[in-house]
């Protein structure tokens, strides 16, 4: 287990140290990129480019010099704003946080109940249904779903208030970003619980006497739940990139909002900044995922 | 011991009156005549057959030949273009604007009414007055050709560089896979809208003239980080398959029995692969259309005027409660497409995939 | 006369598949008196395992029991509802599976999947649990029981993890073991300590055992009765004794010629030609018919009814049949003479 830690680790940090340098050097491969003199906006911002980036030295001093300062939280400032952008990370990563964090909750908790419905009910109408959903799901791209339900249930309806910053409703940011992880994990418990279940031990426990609802909830679940935890790292991937589209489509001002203005905006140390950021979160999860998934599975030895 | 079955005295065999004749030896063909063989299917006769069980696969499978043959034929014959404005008389028809489908624009009523026929716009104009069929139907022909063709980049990159590194096995095997393990940490959006902000600034000058500036830089950074990410899924996947398939006893009891590496290739390993093999690559091709839709979102889908389903959407939210059709269109025409190929791929999977044989 | 323990009467068991029905167990009957051991021997696909599977109930969709009674103390299980079955098995009848590998459930420990077996079916409290658990983990040999409660499945050797089930599928006291090809999945040393711990656990316990296997020499001396299968349908039956020295069924002489034996000097093994019959499309008459070495005519239109041998033996071929009446055809002539 420890072996494979370190491994995993290593393999966190080498990742993280290549998203950085692709990064920086091909945002340096941009003409007229962030470091050209002539792009910046006035004078101020270009002197503070300058002294952050050492210009004048060459390009893979620059990025080691660029490195340094991530690593003591400095992300240089934004082009547009001329603000730190550590600050505006900062600051809009906990609106993203937040709308991102009650997705995953519900899209696991969902996904998992609506997953084992399926496989208990297998082949009868309420699996037919749920794999038809969640199929249907798992096939609109996420703009167009939020912009739908933005349109229907907010400007049409009216159930549901636009969202505003000062009375936020995240009912349809939540079901825009949740669905697709959603219909993923349902997809993935029902498969994981139809395995199980067929599995000698499942039999066995059958064969002792045990209760059908104890079998499944006991025996199975517990089971059915090991692969859905390797889905955790893509959905926090998912749910940080899908973040960009409905964030920006329901006005919610958090980093996606921020991230796809920056490219507009072409604010490049703000795109390699929060890229970065991203990308380490990402990773981060991914890792943890991993990590968690080898300690509950029991068929693995640890040697 | 005892037995409750009723006994059936011996004496009682002889009143059965059973023709001697009966027990005479029967002969080989009579034997052979008497078992109903078990109807032989290969895999492949045996998978299109649960496949075309398969309503919902069928179905998809229909949707998608209607589809291509769609935006192949309508081109051919159809009078507006996706790209100019709808002119009447030869004129440039600027009352044409946001047309609801199937209406004229009052210059092309004054057409008709003058005893010109004007062929319908079927879902109506955008907002440069360019009829929007024309334009949906480029768009599905630009979304579904990026899919393909990223698919197709997957599948030669991934079955490759899969292939070898599970043949060879050993070392090379290992530093291949470090690699691919390196590659499949990346996270692969972040990377698409990276390399596209750069390809955009660096492609867009060098390319300008050329056949492929009309699809623009970012399809080619699309297609270039296809081909640098997303083939690692399909390398494990082949060499996967490979190396279980290598492994398995009736490889190495075809390999005993002294066939021929060719054979074994032939016979063994290449049909065992290419279900898996086709159920992913036509799942590859809705998440290269997402991925496609999703640039278009953030600004860095194909050049206009050229359309793609994804910029068509995308385009059409301006818009959106006073022109809902603009966003319907495209958006239904995307979920088609993408359905279809998550049904298929689902289909051929249950039909295909040996694992899930029960 | 007392009524047997257990009375299985005329069993169908069936499986829906897409090509058809699969008719597994195709009317069989057989009694299991109390504390006798009874041997069901077959090939793969001869219906042993679905038997079984059918006196637990535990068949899983698409297999259904279709036909005939299952009498236990001369109560019908099959009409059984599902509480009642809950009570029956793991108290009544208990199974053991053929890969001790994967039957049991590697997420929790042994000590875990034992107690629930001993909580479900006595009134015994969490500490009284364990200290039975611990008892059976000593009773069926297995070493540092104490520390073997708190493993999980994966920590412990097949060999290690049969006794487990063994442990576990008495630790009620049932009144029958079926024992579903115990010994298939483990090393030859550990197969013989597996059967000899059984054997001493029966003489201790004094339940029923139905031994299930495809391997005849197994079962040789411990079985009171054996049964062999084929394609769903019983072939033969009587003592061991009857069905080693006397076989009177076509395909147990085939299984026979098929075991290795140390006393036959250099006989080659005779293997038993052909496959199994497609169980969804059963032909007429024998089953057996297509692959026998003397099949008759009759034998291929006409399915041939159980008969006895003598008083401990019964068997279902033709064969027997036509020496009835060659004996027959034998003292007609002699009397002519």
């Amino acid at each position: 287990m420890l072996k494979y830690t370190i491994k995993r680790v290593l393999l966190a940090v080498v990742t993280v140290f290549i998203i950085s340098a692709i990064t920086f050097f091909a945002m340096n491969a941009i003409p007229g990129g962030p470091f050209a003199k002539e792009k910046a906006p006035d004078p101020a911002v270009q002197a503070a480019l300058e002294a952050r980036f050492n210009l004048d030295k060459p390009v893979h001093q620059q990025f080691i010099i660029y490195l340094k300062n991530l690593l003591h939280g400095d992300f240089g400032i934004s082009l547009k704003t001329g603000r730190e952008i550590s600050q505006i990370i900062g600051e809009k990563f906990a609106v993203s946080a937040k709308v991102g964090g009650i997705a995953a909750a519900c899209a696991v908790v969902l996904g998992l109940i609506l997953g084992s419905v399926a496989a208990l009910c297998r082949n009868r109408w309420p699996d037919r249904l749920i794999i038809f959903l969640t199929t249907l799901f798992v096939s609109v791209p996420s703009f167009i779903l939020a912009t739908i339900l933005l349109l229907v249930f907010a400007l049409t309806l009216k159930w549901v208030g636009v969202f505003d910053a000062n009375n936020p409703n995240y009912v349809l940011p939540v079901i825009s970003l949740m669905l697709y992880p959603m219909s993923y994990i349902t997809r993935l418990t029902k498969s994981s619980m139809l395995d199980v279940l067929g599995q000698d031990y499942i039999r066995t426990a059958r064969a002792k006497g045990v209760r059908d609802s104890l079998v499944i909830f006991k025996h199975a679940l517990r089971n059915a739940l090991i692969p859905v935890i390797t889905y955790v790292g893509p959905m926090v991937a998912y749910i940080l990139t899908g973040s960009m589209v409905v964030e920006t489509v329901f006005t919610i001002g958090g980093l996606g909002t921020e991230f796809v203005r920056s490219i507009n905006n072409q604010d490049y140390p703000l795109i390699m900044a929060t890229t970065i950021f991203l990308a380490v979160l990402m990773v981060i999860a991914t890792l943890l995922s991993d990590l968690v998934y080898k300690l509950v599975d029991p068929k693995i030895t640890f040697d | 011991m005892t037995y409750n079955a009723d006994k059936l005295p011996k004496k009682n065999l002889l009143s059965l009156q059973i023709d001697v004749k009966k027990f005479e030896k029967a002969t080989d063909e009579e034997k052979a005549q008497h078992e109903t063989m078990r109807e032989s299917t290969t895999f492949f006769r045996d998978g299109m057959r649960k496949l075309r069980k398969n309503p919902l696969a069928m179905i998809s499978l229909v949707v998608l030949i209607a589809l291509v043959l769609t935006i192949i034929i309508v081109p051919m014959f159809y009078p507006y273009s996706y790209e100019q404005m709808i002119t009447v008389n030869g004129k440039r028809d600027k009352t044409a604007k946001n047309l609801a489908p199937f209406t004229y624009s009052k210059n092309e009523q004054k057409a008709i009414e003058e005893g010109q026929k004007i062929f319908p716009h079927i879902f109506g104009t955008d907002e440069l007055c360019r009829d929007y069929f024309i334009r949906v139907v480029y768009g599905a022909r630009v979304s579904l050709s990026v899919g393909l063709f990223a698919s197709l980049i997957v599948l030669v990159i991934g079955l490759l560089y899969g292939s070898i590194s599970g043949y060879f096995g050993g070392k090379v095997d290992m530093v291949m896979m470090r690699i691919v393990d390196i590659i499949y940490s990346l996270p692969d959006t972040l990377m698409v809208v990276l390399l596209s902000v750069v390809m955009n600034q660096v492609l867009g000058n060098a390319l300008k003239g050329s056949i492929v500036s009309k699809i623009g830089p970012n399809m080619i950074s699309l297609f270039v980080v296809f081909g640098v990410l997303y083939w690692v899924g399909m390398a494990r996947l082949v060499r996967g398959q490979i190396l279980s398939i290598k492994n398995n006893e009736y490889v190495l009891a075809a390999r005993a029995m002294g066939a021929k590496p060719g054979r074994i290739i032939r016979k063994h390993i290449l049909p065992n692969c290419m279900s898996v093999i086709i159920i992913s690559v036509a799942l590859q091709i809705p998440s290269a259309i997402f991925t496609e839709s999703f640039l278009s979102f953030i600004g860095l889908g194909v050049q206009a005027p050229m359309p793609s389903l994804g910029s068509l959407a995308n385009a059409a939210r301006g818009g959106m409660q006073s022109y809902p059709y603009k966003m319907v269109f495209p958006a239904i025409i995307i979920c088609l497409i993408v359905l279809s190929f998550n049904l298929l791929g689902d289909g051929l999977r249950d039909a295909f995939d040996p694992k899930l044989r029960r | 006369m007392n009524e047997p323990l257990l009375q299985v009467k005329n069993l169908c068991t069936s499986f829906n598949v897409d090509s058809g029905e699969v008719r597994a167990v195709n009317g069989i009957s057989f009694n299991l008196d109390k504390g006798k051991v009874l041997g069901i021997v077959g090939e793969s696909g001869s219906g042993k395992s679905v038997t079984a599977y059918s006196i637990m109930r535990i068949l899983v969709e698409p297999g259904r029991i279709t036909g005939g009674q299952i009498l236990f103390n001369g109560e019908d299980i099959v009409q059984y509802s599902k509480k009642q079955m809950r009570e029956f098995r793991g108290k009544r009848v208990s199974i053991i599976f053929q890969d001790p590998m994967t039957s049991l459930n590697p997420v929790y420990t042994i000590g875990n999947q034992l107690r629930e077996a001993i909580l479900l079916h006595t009134d015994r409290n969490h500490e009284q649990a364990n200290a039975r658990a611990l008892e059976m983990l000593q009773l069926v040999g297995v070493n540092e029981p104490e520390k073997r409660l708190k493993q999980y499945p994966h920590e412990l050797s097949g060999g290690m993890r049969q006794r487990v089930m063994i442990a576990m599928a008495l630790a009620c006291e049932p009144d029958i073991l079926i024992a579903d090809e115990p010994t298939t999945a483990l090393d030859v040393t550990i197969q013989a300590q597996i059967l000899e711990l059984m054997q001493s656990l029966q003489k201790k316990m004094g339940m029923a055992i139905i031994m299930i296997t495809h391997d005849l020499g197994v079962i040789a001396d411990m079985c009171d009765e054996i049964i062999v299968m084929y394609a769903g349908r019983i072939c033969e039956r009587g003592t061991a004794d009857e069905i080693f020295y006397n076989p009177r069924h076509e395909y147990t002489k085939g299984l026979l010629r098929s075991i290795p034996r140390l006393d036959a000097g250099h006989t080659r093994l005779i293997p038993i030609a052909g496959s199994p019959v497609d169980l969804t499309n059963m032909p007429k008459g024998c089953a057996f018919a297509s692959r026998c070495d003397n099949c008759m005519k009759i034998c291929l239109s006409e399915l041939p009814e159980e008969l006895d041998i003598n008083d401990f033996h019964k068997a279902s071929c033709w064969m027997n049949v036509k020496q009835v009446y060659d004996e027959a055809a034998a003292e007609k002539e002699a009397d002519s003479k």
